[in-house]
């Protein structure tokens, strides 16, 4: 049996304060994954068929590593932020949730690290 | 929290048939959820047959005439019969709806009259809307200013009035509250729609001097942020107003001030 009022219910913690700013890093990947994407996909187009020597070639050449980063980086902080809002809306058991939101987090670093690693690695090893 | 089911006890089963009296000529059929927390029963879905010659045009004219001439048990809350006062908010035909507004000859087929979704049921078909009512007190819906009043009213130029066209409409029925997805999944937390529309009420009147205060408060991923412009609100709203464009408009505020 409870006691506490609605409005203590409704009031609970009181606000964060924060939500303006996971929203607007959401959105501010989503504008620059609109152009990313499109670069992506057309570059992946053009290397259907190369072999290392020739993707070494394209990602040697200045701008494509940096775009592909930039990517890399976009892509996997946008996924983790949606992913979050995701888990928020439907998890609501508090320890699976922070769980699910903490491994998201890691995982999304550890793929990202991963991945930009893999192109320094082909940028700079010759 | 998210549910695919309804709970086992909340499922209602095949409730009572009361056909038409005899001689009617121009029969609907009415499915009225019921639930009556005194006989300790799962709810039930009852059949009414209503004859429309001897009915008013609207849904809420087909209750009361099985409210009177039917079963006087049937449970509902309703008061102005004109849209104005939000009482008689239901899910009607599967929409979210105020029944004194909407027409019989609209529905096709027979009618199905449920309660606002995802809301404990006090009795048939009146929900238990005191946590919404809680939301709306935790904006503090009035005017905040420190300024005093010079004269003997606030004044407001007449473009700064026409700010609150499309929300000063809101009769607080909860039609758009109730349809609302992130609503259902987290009632608790998030702030719903027509509890935005009226806090965006209050910012957006040039009156009002908390504006800063009140966005502090919204500022929140549950509170505000739970809305993902799935439009139900707007969809469903029977003043023809638009919650989902309110809420947007609170965002652009948060985002115009960081």
């Amino acid at each position: 049996m409870q006691h506490r009022s609605a409005l203590d219910k409704v009031r609970h913690l009181g606000s964060t304060h924060s939500g303006a700013e996971h929203w607007w890093s959401e959105r501010l990947t989503a504008i620059a994954l609109v152009p990313l994407s499109l670069w992506f996909v057309y570059s992946a187009i053009g290397l259907t068929g190369a072999d290392l020597a020739e993707f070494k070639a394209w990602i040697g050449l200045y701008g494509n590593p940096v775009l592909l980063i930039l990517f890399i980086f976009c892509m996997f902080h946008h996924g983790h932020l949606g992913v979050q809002v995701v888990i928020e809306d439907y998890v609501h058991n508090e320890q699976v949730k922070f769980l699910a939101i903490i491994s998201t987090k890691f995982v999304a670093v550890l793929f990202g690290t991963a991945s930009a690693f893999a192109v320094l690695q082909l940028t700079f090893r010759i | 929290m998210v549910e695919f089911m309804l709970p086992a006890n909340s499922r209602p089963t095949k409730g009572k048939s009361h056909p038409a009296a005899p001689g009617a000529t121009r029969i609907k059929k009415f499915h009225v959820y019921r639930y009556d927390p005194d006989l300790g029963e799962k709810p039930r879905i009852d059949t009414f047959g209503v004859d429309l010659d001897s009915c008013g045009p609207m849904v809420l004219d087909a209750l009361i005439k099985i409210k009177n001439e039917i079963d006087s048990t049937l449970t509902f809350r309703r008061s102005c019969r004109e849209g104005v006062c939000g009482s008689c908010a239901f899910n009607v035909d599967g929409t979210n709806t105020l029944a004194c507004t909407k027409a019989i000859d609209d529905i096709k087929g027979e009618v199905k009259v449920y309660p606002l979704p995802h809301m404990p049921v006090i009795k048939d078909l009146v929900p238990d809307l005191s946590i919404p009512y809680a939301q709306y007190q935790s904006i503090k819906p009035w005017l905040q200013a420190d300024t005093p009043a010079h004269e003997r009213e606030r004044l407001q130029a007449p473009e700064e009035r026409a700010m609150l066209d499309g929300l000063w409409e809101c009769i607080l029925c909860f039609c758009c509250q109730t349809s609302c997805p992130s609503y259902w999944w987290n009632g608790d937390r998030y702030l719903g729609p027509a509890v935005l529309l009226q806090s965006y009420r209050w910012i957006a009147d040039s009156r009002d001097e908390a504006a800063g205060e009140r966005l502090d408060e919204l500022d929140d991923p549950f509170r505000l942020y739970r809305c993902h412009t799935i439009m139900n609100c707007t969809n469903t709203c029977p003043k023809g107003l638009n919650p989902g464009q309110a809420i947007g408009k609170i965002k652009e505020d948060l985002f115009k001030r960081r």
